[in-house]
C-alpha cells in the first residue's frame, strides 16, 4: 500500500508534469482561460493517462519492441475517440469550449512517455498507480494556473464574482500573452522552491554529519 | 481571390498558431536556441504540414465521409501524419542524402507534433476545399516559422543579457514569447 502511494504521490509534486517535466504545455496555456476549461481538460487528462497505462501494462508482453510506439499511440487514440465522444454527448458546451485542444490530448509527450517508461515495464496495479497520480498532477497544475488567469483576468472563479463590482479585471491574463507571462514566472517560482528545499536538506545533513562528528 | 488572401494572412499573423494558439511550443522552445536550427525547422514544419493536409483531406473527403466513419477521425489522422513522416524521412534518407543530413534530424521531432496534427484537424473542422487547406497549411507553417526565427533572433541577444537568476533558462524565455505574443495581438484589429 505504501508503495502504492509513493508511486501515486510523485507525480503529484516532485515529477509534476507540467511545472518540473515541462511536458504537455500547450494545453496549459490554451484552455485555462476559465478554471471549468482548465479542470475538464485535467481530468480527461487523467482519464486517458490512466487507461492507457492500464491497456499498455495488459499487454505489454505480447506486443513486440518494434512496433511497440504504433501499438501505444493507437491505444491512445482510441482512448482519446471515447473521451471525445463522451464529452460531446453529454457536455457539449465543455466540447465546444476546449474545441481542437482535445482531439490534440492524442500527441501530448506525457501520456507516451508515461507508457514507454512506465507501463510497460510494469504490472497492472502499479501503472494504475502512475498514471493516476501523473494525471491528479497535471490537473493540479491545470487548476493552478486555470485559478490564477480566471481570478486576475476575469475576476471569478468558476463564473462567480470575487471581487465585488469595483474591481477592474486585467484583461491580459486571459489573452494568450498573459498565459506565456504566467507559465514563466510560476517556472521561476518552482525552480526557486526546489532550491530552497534543497539547500535545506544538504543543511540539515551538515549538521547531522557534525552532531555525528561531536559524538564520536 | 480576396478570400485566400484574407485566411492566408489571418494563418501567418492574426492567427499565429505559436502565438495565439499555443500550437507546438514543445519545439519552439527546444529549437528557438539556435538561429539557423530554427531557419530549417520552420521549412520542414510548412513543408511536412502540407504534404500531410493534403493527404489527410482525401482520405478524410474521400474515404472517411462516405464510409460514415468521421467518428474515427482522430485515430486516423494520427497514424496517417506519423507514418507519413517516417516515410518522407526515409525517401528523402535514400534520394537525398543532403538534405537529409540538413533536415531529417527535425523531421523526427515533429513525427508526431500536435502543430502537424492541428492544421489537418482545423480543415476539416471548417470544411475547407483542397485549395483553401493548402493555403492555410502553407499559411500557419509560415506563421510557425516567423515566430520562431524572431524567438531564435531574440534570444541570441539574451544570451548577453543579465536575468535574474530563477527566470534562467526556460523561465525568461515564456517571458519573452508572451512580449512576442502581446506585440501579435496588434494584428488582431487587420481582418
Amino acid at each position: 500500500m505504501k508503495e502504492l502511494w509513493n508511486i501515486f504521490s510523485k507525480g503529484l509534486v516532485a515529477e509534476n508534469p507540467i511545472f518540473i517535466l515541462a511536458l504537455s504545455l500547450c494545453p496549459a496555456l490554451a484552455v485555462t482561460t476559465t478554471v471549468i476549461n482548465g479542470l475538464t481538460m485535467g481530468l480527461t487528462v487523467t482519464f486517458v493517462i490512466t487507461t492507457n497505462n492500464v491497456v499498455v501494462s495488459i499487454v505489454r508482453n505480447w506486443v513486440n519492441p518494434k512496433v511497440r510506439v504504433p501499438v501505444y499511440i493507437t491505444s491512445i487514440a482510441t482512448i482519446v475517440t471515447v473521451a471525445q465522444l463522451v464529452l460531446q454527448a453529454y457536455f457539449p458546451e465543455l466540447y465546444k469550449a476546449l474545441g481542437i485542444y482535445l482531439a490534440l490530448v492524442v500527441v501530448f509527450a506525457i501520456i507516451l512517455a508515461r507508457a514507454e517508461v512506465y507501463a510497460s515495464k510494469h504490472g497492472v496495479v502499479k501503472s494504475f498507480a502512475d498514471g493516476f497520480g501523473m494525471g491528479c498532477g497535471f490537473t493540479l497544475a491545470m487548476l493552478i494556473i486555470s485559478v490564477i488567469r480566471e481570478l486576475v483576468g476575469a475576476g471569478t472563479i468558476l463564473g462567480m464574482p470575487v471581487f465585488g463590482d469595483g474591481y477592474n479585471p486585467m484583461l491580459m491574463m486571459v489573452l494568450p500573452p498573459g498565459a506565456f507571462i504566467l507559465i514563466g514566472y510560476l517556472v521561476a517560482a518552482t525552480k526557486t522552491w526546489n532550491k530552497h528545499v534543497e539547500e535545506k536538506k544538504a543543511k540539515e545533513a551538515r549538521r547531522m554529519e557534525l552532531m555525528k562528528g561531536a559524538e564520536s | 481571390m480576396a478570400e485566400y488572401l484574407t485566411l492566408f494572412i489571418g494563418a501567418v499573423v492574426v492567427n499565429n498558431f505559436v502565438l495565439t494558439k499555443f500550437l507546438g511550443l514543445c519545439i519552439f522552445f527546444g529549437i528557438s536556441k539556435n538561429l539557423s536550427a530554427s531557419v530549417g525547422m520552420g521549412m520542414a514544419v510548412t513543408s511536412v504540414m502540407t504534404m500531410s493536409s493534403i493527404l489527410a483531406w482525401i482520405v478524410y473527403f474521400f474515404v472517411l465521409q462516405p464510409l460514415g466513419l468521421t467518428f474515427l477521425t482522430t485515430i486516423v489522422f494520427v497514424v496517417l501524419t506519423a507514418s507519413f513522416v517516417q516515410l518522407l524521412e526515409l525517401i528523402i534518407k535514400k534520394q537525398a542524402p543532403a538534405l537529409y543530413n540538413m533536415w531529417g534530424i527535425y523531421l523526427l521531432l515533429i513525427a508526431t507534433n500536435c502543430i502537424v496534427l492541428a492544421v489537418p484537424l482545423l480543415n476539416v473542422e471548417n470544411s475547407y476545399s483542397l485549395l483553401k487547406s493548402i493555403v492555410f497549411a502553407i499559411g500557419s507553417g509560415l506563421g510557425f516559422a516567423l515566430a520562431i526565427i524572431l524567438m531564435a533572433s531574440l534570444r541570441e541577444k539574451l544570451a548577453y543579457a543579465d536575468v535574474p537568476k530563477p527566470l534562467e533558462g526556460i523561465g525568461i524565455a515564456f517571458i519573452l514569447a508572451g512580449m512576442l505574443s502581446l506585440a501579435f495581438l496588434g494584428f488582431s484589429g487587420m481582418l
